[in-house]
């Protein structure tokens, strides 16, 4: 008898506890799903083949690219109500030659309609310099260099007749977060109001982006390969990064 | 009310046997010292965390097995400790510069490895900003070890005991990239040099003090180098040019900077353990210490980002030479060189 009064004593603020949680959790509307970034690799409104198909730059000069790859990282949605989702640890390397990583799930979004997104073109200044990283941002993805710690945020490799290095190669590795050659560059996208990124349980839309790897070499500055056809990091990168800030991604539509 | 008091019997013998036996196992298995980071009484807090990478037994060992082990070069030849020796405070011995994968000469002097943790970037030009990433450099650069992290990552998932050993670190089947480094930097992050009879004298440890001629060198290297070999790590961490050409061949930090007044200046090297790491400076150049105060005294070169600090050179009698490397001696830490923990058993 004394034994089961103590029980009782013991599993009392227990039950409550737990009911407690449940009623929380039964009250709260904050209801979750997700939604795909796709990214449609062009180059200049012709779709990106790697290695065969010969592209010409703005300045008229011909281009084949051999590798086209790069981060997006800290996506933000916003609602029309100015409230913003920062996804955390958000890292997402997308390269053509995979398949794959061009259409992205990101899941456990607050359900919602979103009117804005935007994100770092690259990786925030942190992760730069912060200790062992996997998954996206292992350096086994040959994004990032070891002999001046930081990632290459975009990386574009390719030949060109214009080219005066060997082998007429281009190698555009593109990165560094220190002033005056800081190359982090956020891209941002309102998005039509009529039609928003419209995030339900039962509905897990699709943002289509068209992705222009020409704009690299157009929209601020236009890149002659025969002056510029390989930057790791320092000034000629800024160069690239003004020009690709403007131009590489385009919100094409949202499948809702 | 008989049996209340078996049941209370049996559960206090049962309880007695489980802590017996366990005793027995720990009789049976001498308790191994857990690994630890020490930090010196004389010095400041580190800025690596150890939080972000749990130190045990287990990690140090999978870290200095993966020091030491030559495997993970491009040609079998080269392992970390092949340019970081320990009788050497883990600098290179007697090279100039690095000696990599296929008799490959490397441009720059291998560092000492020790007091990692209060370091925020490494290499001479400082272009590596965390502990755990700084392999990287080694491993990958064709003059070192010559390979890459996936050959390394396959080489390891098929060669015991990696995996049993990856196990016991870290708990998981998993082997990748992130705890390849941490557990390096679990062997690399604990190379802590702080016993040397510098150390012992500043901490006012019993029995322990100067000769006079070293105290006579203390004040003089107080007078003269501790604006940039500043205690207690014996660098400032800064870059800087010391005149060693008119116009250095090796571009230093600027490489990492792209900054031209960062043309030729390297990264202040610390004294600790200085009696066993020569030859001297970014390229190895000078073999003795007698050598190196001889270019301060008067082979200064007018290089055009020389550090102000030393426009007319540190002039420097022969007497005072004597005193300071009797001073410096006193930071020879023989406890650290020869501490068996570290070696490749």
């Amino acid at each position: 008898m004394k034994l089961s009064q103590y029980l009782m004593a013991l599993l009392c603020p227990i039950i409550l506890l737990s009911s407690c949680k449940k009623d929380a959790d039964e009250t709260a509307t904050d209801t979750k799903s997700s939604f795909t970034l796709e990214f449609e690799h062009q180059v200049n409104g012709v779709a990106l083949n790697l290695n065969t198909t010969t592209y010409k730059n703005a300045k008229g000069e011909d281009f084949k690219i051999n590798v086209f790859k790069y981060y997006v990282s800290n996506v933000k949605l916003s609602k029309a109500d100015g409230t913003t989702y920062l996804v955390p640890e958000s890292y997402f390397l997308i390269d053509e030659s995979k398949p794959a990583s061009k259409l992205i799930t990101v899941g456990d979004i607050p359900t919602g309609d979103y009117t804005k997104i935007e994100y770092t073109i690259g990786v925030d200044y942190a992760r730069n310099f912060a200790g062992a990283q996997t998954g996206a941002l292992d350096p086994i993805n040959g994004m990032f260099w070891t002999w001046n710690s930081g990632y290459i945020f975009v990386k574009m490799e390719g030949t060109s007749p214009q080219s005066t290095t060997a082998n007429q190669a281009l190698t555009f590795h593109i990165g560094g977060v220190v002033d005056p050659n800081n190359t982090i560059r956020t891209y941002s996208t309102e998005i039509n109001s009529a039609n928003p990124l419209r995030i339900r349980t039962d509905s897990k839309p699709d943002m289509h982006f068209i992705v222009n790897a020409a704009a690299l070499f157009t929209g601020t500055t236009d890149v002659s390969f025969a002056t510029l056809n390989f930057t790791m990091g320092g000034a000629n990168s800024v160069i690239v990064a003004n020009n690709y800030a403007k131009g590489l991604f385009r919100l094409d539509h949202i499948h809702n | 009310m008989v049996k209340k008091i078996v049941v209370f019997a049996v559960l206090t013998l049962s309880i007695a046997l489980m802590y017996a036996c366990s005793k027995n196992q720990e009789e049976i298995k001498p308790e191994e010292k857990p690994i630890t980071f020490s930090i010196p009484a004389n010095f400041p807090t580190p800025a690596y965390q150890f939080e972000q990478n749990k130190l045990s037994n287990a990690g140090f060992a999978l870290g200095k097995k993966l020091f030491y082990d030559t495997r993970l070069s491009a040609d079998k030849s080269v392992s970390c400790g092949s340019c970081h020796q320990q009788f050497a405070a883990f600098a290179n011995l007697d090279h100039k510069v690095s000696h990599g994968v296929n008799n490959c000469q490397g441009k720059r002097n291998a560092p000492p490895l020790f007091n990692l943790a209060w370091q925020k970037a490494f290499f001479w030009d400082g272009g590596v900003k965390n502990l755990e990433t700084s392999p990287l450099n080694a491993i990958t650069d064709a003059c070192e070890m010559g390979t890459d992290i996936q050959t390394i990552i396959t080489f390891l998932k098929s060669t015991l005991p990696y995996p049993d050993m990856f196990k016991q670190a870290f708990g998981t089947e998993e082997i990748n990239s992130q705890l390849l480094l941490k557990s390096l930097t679990q062997f690399t992050g604990v190379l802590v040099s702080g016993n040397s009879k510098y150390d012992q004298v500043i901490r006012k440890d019993a029995g322990v003090s100067f000769t006079e001629e070293e105290q006579s060198g203390y004040n003089i290297f107080r007078e003269k180098c501790s604006s940039c070999h500043a205690e207690p790590f014996f660098t400032d961490f800064s870059y800087r040019n010391n005149g060693l050409d008119l116009v250095s061949s090796d571009e230093g930090r600027s490489h990492i900077t792209g900054v031209q007044a960062d043309f030729g200046t390297f990264r202040i090297p610390s004294l600790r353990n200085i009696e066993y790491t020569g030859p001297y400076m970014h390229d190895g150049r000078f073999y003795s210490l007698d050598e190196v105060l001889e270019h301060y005294d008067s082979g200064v070169k007018a290089n055009k980002n020389l550090d102000p600090s030393l426009k007319n050179g540190i002039q420097l009698n022969s007497v005072e030479r004597t005193q300071i490397k009797a001073f410096l001696k006193t930071l020879t830490d023989n406890e650290f060189i020869k501490n068996k923990l570290y070696s490749e058993s």
